[in-house]
């Protein structure tokens, strides 16, 4: 019996030491149905990170959310409740971040965003330990209206879906923007016939279109403009031409103006490696989704560097230093945990069969977002 | 608003209507002649989709990708229908909801298996590709016109095919009498599987001309049959003219609804809130539409009174 006892208990302390040496990351991301390319290229981003850190002390565990809030919600609580992760991460769309990203950080868990960014959690809603690793909601549209001012626009038709993330983009750009609104449109979430905005664009007396239709949405969009006839220039955030999606609407998107974060020719050793490593791994060019998985990976190991996740302050703080090296090249976090970063300019190439981007200027530099005021942090 | 806008803007909406009555047909054919609720309707729109882009992009012709997407989706109707549809015409319209629903869940993850995550590319072939020229000083893209001319020609042979044919008598005796017409000794099984077929030929038809201006991607087919529904229970369930009737009225309701109403509340209020109030309502408008029929006419437009 007495033997019985020490056992166990040297087993419970083995335990024990296992889980301070270790991180066990949660990951939640869309990895089936029609958002899916999203989620998988920042899953792919994330491991390669993984992978390449070459480190055995990094648990992730990887769980679908099937882009739905109420799955979402349940593998939130089933990893922190059953799994004992530390940190989460992974969800793409901000109506998901919203239903997750509060209650986990109350339950004293991390959150480390690697797309969402609804206003909502930069402003009022902030919260310790929540961190966004890739931008606010409002950053590249902020920056597309700053383009048009430097490209001279002064009549914008501007249209996006209407949910949060479309009025926030509108919102972006229109507080950058300096010209006049030639016409506001709100479409449908889904929406996938685009000839009754189209007709209106025409008839607006436009010099030109800025739009914020992600995925599905944005292809079938610019393939209807394409074929329109109306030829007014076409600006949009990157999230409407980013690599998985500018394979499908082919020469319809070429010298379209998007705005981004990254892009593969940002040129720094951190994004050259990234590049390389995910084309050999992968077999396909990077997106700006993976970028942001592979930024927030990296951003957890330097923190586990210096600091043990149990001692969460410490851990706080080494997040806060964001000392790695990002494949954006200068990367901080501003009061409120969103990034201060450049926002570029890019135009939509082809380079041999395969349509890409490359880097024409920047938009805005060392931005941080319209909300930090708002944040308690500090 | 010039006159050519709006002219434009109602052939918008019979375009959009046409393109949801090639989708909704198969759909009511196979509720009217089989009794049964198909959700996997979208799944096949999406497979004729994308073999459509496949082969064309193999190819590099979009005829050959259309004529693939007709008999691709119609030999996944053949397969899905002996597999698994066969098996529910005596259950409950619950049992029915749930396997095609669980049928979607596989033809989409399926999908993604062969042609993996990302969209795949398909564009109008290079003689429809641009604009033309129509009175009123409209430009409208080709490929549109065409899509109204397709779909039109494909209402005009499926009205042929049912009221003059041998087959058409047979879907329409299996419409108003199962028994009946078993005990006649016509091969009520094949006759099941040849209307499936016809159904999923039309969604896969529909997903490859539309997947050529929209986009090809898993998932691309639930939105359109969600409209389909509300087109059929408009036109009255099993009837293909009250899917023609029910598809133009939806089309050109929404189209002129997002159209009109946001200008229409910008003659009095702030622009920013009119169009937020108007696309709102907007997006509302069809299912205002099917409530209204619903109250004159609960069986739709031209339904039956079984």
């Amino acid at each position: 019996m007495k033997i019985m006892k020490t056992l166990m208990a040297s087993a419970a302390m083995l335990l024990a030491t296992q889980a301070t040496a270790e991180v066990k990351v949660g990951m939640i991301t869309t990895l089936s149905g029609g958002g899916a390319g999203l989620g998988i290229d920042v899953r792919d981003g994330f491991m390669l990170a993984v992978e390449m850190a070459g480190r055995d002390d990094l648990e992730v565990v990887i769980e679908d959310d099937q882009r739905k809030p109420d799955i979402a919600v349940q593998l939130a609580d089933k990893m922190i409740q059953s799994e004992g992760v530390d940190i989460l991460t992974g969800i793409i769309w901000s109506n998901l971040a919203m239903a997750v990203v509060p209650s986990a950080t109350a339950q004293g868990k991390f959150y480390l965003s690697p797309n969402a960014g609804p206003s909502a959690l930069a402003g009022r809603g902030c919260h310790e330990n929540y961190f966004n690793v890739a931008w606010q909601n409002d950053n590249l549209h902020e920056a597309a209206g700053a383009y048009a001012n430097s490209a001279e626009y002064a009549n914008s038709f501007i249209l996006a879906p209407n949910y949060p993330a479309g009025q926030d983009a509108l919102t972006g750009y229109k507080r950058m923007y300096e010209g006049e609104l030639a016409g506001e449109l709100y479409t449908q979430l889904g929406q996938t016939d685009y000839a009754a905005e189209i007709a209106q664009i025409r008839a607006s007396g436009a010099d030109s279109v800025y739009f914020f239709l992600p995925g599905g949405m944005g292809i079938a969009f610019l393939k209807q403009y394409a074929a329109s006839g109306v030829d007014l220039p076409v600006v949009g955030p990157a999230f409407s031409f980013d690599q998985g999606i500018l394979q499908a609407v082919g020469d319809a998107a070429l010298g379209v103006v998007n705005t981004s974060q990254w892009n593969k020719d940002i040129d720094n050793a951190a994004n050259a490696a990234f590049v390389e490593a995910f084309e050999t791994e992968y077999g396909r060019l990077p997106s700006l989704y993976a970028s942001q998985g592979y930024d927030t990976a990296n951003l957890i190991l330097s923190a586990m560097d210096v600091a043990d996740v149990d001692d969460q302050d410490a851990f706080r703080a080494a997040l806060e230093a964001a000392d790695f090296a990002s494949v954006r090249g200068n990367f901080e976090f501003g009061s409120n945990h969103h990034p201060i970063q450049d926002i570029y300019v890019r135009e939509v190439i082809k380079e041999g069969d395969i349509y890409t981007n490359r880097i024409i200027g920047t938009g805005l530099e060392d931005r941080g977002d319209a909300y930090a005021a708002d944040c308690s942090l500090n | 608003m010039s006159l050519a806008l709006f002219a434009e803007q109602l052939l918008n909406g019979v375009q959009f209507g046409v393109m949801l009555f090639l989708m909704s047909a198969g759909l009511t054919l196979v509720f009217g002649v089989m009794g049964l609720i198909n959700l996997a309707h979208g799944s096949l729109y999406m497979v004729g989709g994308f073999l459509c882009a496949a082969v064309a992009a193999y190819t590099g012709s979009f005829v050959l990708g259309l004529m693939a997407a007709l008999t691709g989706a119609a030999a996944a109707g053949v397969l899905v229908e002996m597999l698994v549809i066969r098996r529910l015409y005596h259950r409950d319209h619950l049992d029915q909801v749930l396997a095609t629903f669980a049928l979607i869940l596989i033809f989409s993850e399926g999908t993604r298996w062969i042609f993996g995550s990302f969209p795949l590319f398909l564009d109008v072939p290079e003689i429809l590709s641009g604009p033309v020229s129509l009175p009123l000083g409209i430009q409208y893209p080709a490929y549109r016109l065409m899509i109204i001319v397709a779909g039109l020609a494909v209402a005009l042979g499926l009205y042929l095919l049912i009221t003059r044919t041998r087959l058409g008598i047979r879907i329409r005796a299996g419409e108003s009498d199962r028994e009946m017409i078993a005990a006649l000794g016509v091969d009520i099984a094949w006759l099941y599987t040849v209307v499936f077929a016809l159904g999923a030929a039309l969604a896969g038809f529909a997903g490859a001309l539309v997947g050529a201006i929209q986009s090809v991607q898993i998932g691309m087919g639930e939105p359109v049959l969600i409209l389909a529904f509300v087109v059929i229970v408009i036109g009255g369930i099993g009837s293909v003219k009250g899917a023609l009737i029910g598809a133009l009225l939806v089309g050109l309701t929404d189209t002129m609804g997002r159209f009109l109403l946001p200008q229409f509340f910008a003659t009095f209020m702030e622009n920013a809130s009119a169009t937020t109030i108007g696309s709102a309502l907007a997006s509302m408008l069809i299912y205002i539409l099917m409530a209204g029929v619903l109250i004159f006419k609960p069986q739709g437009l031209f339904g039956g009174t079984s």
